[in-house]
């Protein structure tokens, strides 16, 4: 009996371990209503499921979606909860700098943020914007973001990933230009290594 | 098979999976996606199954309802204020009981972040004498539409299902069914003492629900109730239910807790099986009881002295229970030390009205013609012409009538006759509006009403008002006129304008304030009228013009301030306006706010 608990127990931790090291991920994208949160959050969602991971999301509705502070949170990993609590985020996705420091407290120590922005910050930033508006699609700044936030490598998938999970569930007149976008801030992150 | 869905399309997809036939609802966050989705995905799949918008709630819950009476599955969705609005139908309906399944499925919004209350459906529940379910997650949400349907036609009982904002608006993997060919009503059998009981026979429709709730506990309350975390020597225990119960899982396991606390969910937390429950959770020497928004379990629990929760203030009596709150709470309950967390540097931006949208131009005249006037309005983006100053009430749907109604008489007995501004929007105004105008003119009231016609629901993402030809599933349906249902109700003075012409829209606010000071005026309508810009339905016009600002400009802040438009910003280093070309929608309306002529329309060709 006693054996047999000891087993128990070591493939526990090994499972927990391996959960730990490998697959639990919180990530929160904030911006403001209209800029894309929700579709960021539905290409991770479906990555993650594409991949075989669980995944929990939580989106903002309703009122705040015209033009204030929206937040999303996802969970990738053995979680049960949607939303995440302060210090918690391993990575945030900023669509507008203006939102951050509503949000920054989500941040854990060890985190990465990942900033559209003209401005100049410590954090990694990129002016997805800007991009995206010499693109001739203003309004894609979020998927530049995304490409950008891949291009380090701190997220559960990989660009090739998000590619084909992106170019599955964008509508069909947006698709090229959505693919363009992700590939305009992954390539930013590359060159900005080189 | 599984696949990422809403929590509220697994519901839908659950209701359809369920064989429901007829599902009704109004729109309100963060109920909206289920109705929408289960049209959506009822189409997807050929079914027979119908899906409509109702006029409000009450409507949605009756109509259904007889569905059920006529031996199919139905479903009533709303959110939790829409309840109230169905509470006379929930009420008796619980005593009628039902015949094919029947399920209400009502999302409470704690918070709130979309709503004027942060009441417990729960507590609805109750009072009906009906059980609820209560959701974890979205799958789980879906598995309960399925146990709702077995329990309704089980005991002939309405079912209530109350997901919350985190379980309604969550993503998550969901396992698919089939969806069947749903049951068609096997039809209406009279029983008269029943679906039209008298009081006498109200009296032994209330002795067979008392005893139908009590079977429920009785059988369902043990199934629905177990141990999902903690090992055998947990020296204390926590009772959750619904997406408090996820977020408690969460942290139990962060705070390596699971060996000292052991976690329990509960299903249906009303019916409670108080002695079941007891019971299993004797062992246990405290317990928490975590659940949103109400005491609701708590209360059902006898020994008050072992029990902790809402009712001694172990956790905060209002408010959403996010991981920080509860992780605090749970660090009290197990005698941790309390570790601050750090607090959100700065404010959320607040909501807007969208570049461009309507209601901003006919909040703007409204402001400027009647400096002085009260303002009552009411549910829906048009909330939002706070940030223009001119909403100075929002108490629930269709009250700015009967509020307008209730100032002018408050104003006449103090020999006073200020201008009196209400505002409604489309959807709003078919929902409640209709018998409080009518009340307003029978009764004498005199004030202008501005009804904000862009013909959609904006708020809850563009669904069909009884104002269009088109229906949920897309089908044409008819048209039931704005204007005919005004002067219907005995308006004499009724004009039409498009608020993008600032001039038009003072113009008839003027002429409007005279017809109701003019002798035997009454109130005095407009409809502003102009379609919402958000809504996918409406022809997008190719954009040949923008709109830029001049050297002119002497940043008197008109444009940012007053007028609130979000596509106009000003510049940090200049202090002078600049226009986001981005999100502006090229209306103009700014043109004619500008005081120094300094906005202007240039072609846009070549840019």
């Amino acid at each position: 009996m006693s054996f047999g608990l000891l087993i128990l127990g070591i493939q526990s931790i090994l499972v927990i371990s391996n959960f730990e090291v490998f697959m639990n991920l919180q990530i929160a994208i904030t911006g403001r209503g209209g800029q894309g949160v929700l579709f960021l959050t539905r290409i991770l969602s479906e990555c993650a499921l594409q991949i075989g991971l669980d995944v929990i999301a939580s989106e903002t509705h309703g009122m705040a979606m015209r033009g204030g502070s929206v937040i999303s949170t996802l969970k990738v990993g053995s979680f049960r909860g949607p939303l995440i609590g302060s210090g918690q985020a391993d990575v945030m996705l900023v669509l507008d700098p203006g939102s951050y420091a509503t949000f920054a407290n989500l941040l854990s120590s060890n985190g990465i943020a990942f900033v559209n922005t003209a401005s100049s910050t410590d954090l990694p930033h990129i002016d997805a914007t800007d991009l995206a508006a010499k693109m001739g699609s203003p309004l894609m700044s979020n998927l530049v973001l995304l490409g950008f936030a891949l291009g380090h490598d701190r997220l559960f998938c990989k660009y090739g990933q998000v590619e084909e999970t992106a170019g599955k569930i964008s509508p069909p007149r947006f698709k090229d230009a959505n693919l363009q976008a992700l590939r305009l801030g992954y390539s930013a992150s590359q060159k900005e290594k080189a | 098979m599984k696949k990422i869905l809403l929590g509220n399309e697994a519901i839908a997809r659950g209701l359809l999976e369920n064989g429901c036939c007829f599902a009704a609802s109004y729109p309100g966050t963060p109920a909206s996606e289920i109705l929408s989705s289960f049209v959506q995905m009822a189409k997807a799949a050929e079914s027979p199954a119908m899906g409509e918008w109702s006029i409000n709630e009450k409507v949605a819950f009756e109509t259904a309802l007889a569905v059920s009476y006529s031996g199919g599955r139905a479903a009533t969705s709303m959110k939790q204020v829409g309840l109230n609005v169905a509470c006379d139908p929930l009420m008796s309906s619980a005593y009628t009981g039902v015949k094919g399944g029947f399920l209400v499925i009502s999302a409470d919004d704690p918070g709130p972040h979309s709503s004027q209350t942060e009441q417990d459906s729960r507590m609805m529940a109750m009072m009906a004498k009906i059980p609820v379910l209560d959701p974890s997650s979205p799958q789980e949400a879906k598995e309960m539409v399925q146990l709702g349907f077995q329990i309704s036609e089980e005991f002939e009982i309405p079912v209530m299902i109350r997901p919350t904002t985190r379980v309604c608006h969550s993503r998550q993997g969901v396992g698919l069914g089939e969806i069947p060919t749903p049951a068609i009503p096997t039809g209406f059998l009279k029983d008269p003492q029943r679906w039209a009981a008298t009081p006498r026979y109200r009296l032994v429709l209330h002795r067979q629900l008392n005893q139908k709730i009590d079977a429920i506990a009785e059988k369902y309350g043990k199934k629905a109730f177990s141990k999902i975390l903690g090992g055998k020597n947990a020296s204390q225990c926590i009772l959750s239910s619904g997406v408090a119960l996820a977020h408690t899982y969460d942290l139990l396991k962060e705070l390596k807790l699971e060996n000292q606390i052991a976690l329990y969910q509960v299903k249906m937390p009303y019916p409670l099986n108080g002695k079941d429950i007891l019971e299993k959770i004797n062992p246990h020497k405290d317990i928490l009881v975590i659940e949103e928004t109400d005491p609701v379990m708590e209360m059902q629990l006898a020994q008050r002295d072992r029990i902790k929760g809402r009712m001694d203030n172990s956790i905060p009596p209002q408010g959403e229970l996010i991981p920080d709150v509860l992780e605090e709470c749970i660090r009290k309950f197990a005698g941790k030390a309390r570790e601050t967390k750090p607090a959100p540097a700065g404010r959320p931006r607040r909501p807007t009205l969208c570049p461009g949208c309507p209601h901003r131009a006919a909040f703007y005249a409204i402001r400027q013609t009647f400096p002085n006037g009260i303002y009552p309005s009411d549910i829906g983006c048009y909330t939002l012409g706070l940030n223009l100053g001119a909403v100075d009430t929002v108490l629930c749907m269709g009250a700015t009538i009967s509020q307008a109604a209730g100032f002018y008489h408050a104003y006449r007995m103090k020999g006073e006759f200020p201008p009196i501004v209400a505002t409604i929007g489309d959807s709003t105004f078919y929902h409640a509006g209709l018998p409080p105008l009518v009340n307003a003119v029978h009764n004498g009231a005199k004030f202008i009403l501005v009804l904000l016609d862009n013909s959609t629901t904006a708020m809850t993402g563009n669904q069909p008002t009884p104002g269009m030809e088109v229906l949920a599933d897309g089908r044409r349906g008819k048209a039931v006129s704005m204007e005919d249902l005004v002067r219907a109700s005995g308006v004499e003075s009724l004009s039409v304008v498009d608020p993008y012409s600032l001039e038009d829209m003072t113009r008839a606010l003027k002429e409007a304030d005279k017809a109701c000071r003019s002798e035997g005026g009454g109130v005095a309508a407009i409809i502003s009228r102009h379609p919402c810009l958000m809504d996918q339905g409406v022809e997008k016009k190719k954009r040949t013009e923008r709109v830029e600002i001049s050297d002119d400009c002497i940043g008197c802040r008109v444009c940012t301030d007053d007028f609130e438009c979000p596509a106009i910003e000003m510049e940090p280093d200049t202090g002078l306006a600049r226009i986001d070309q981005t999100i502006c929608s090229a209306c103009g309306v700014c043109i004619q706010v500008c005081p120094q002529s300094a906005i202007n329309k240039v072609s846009s060709s070549g840019f």
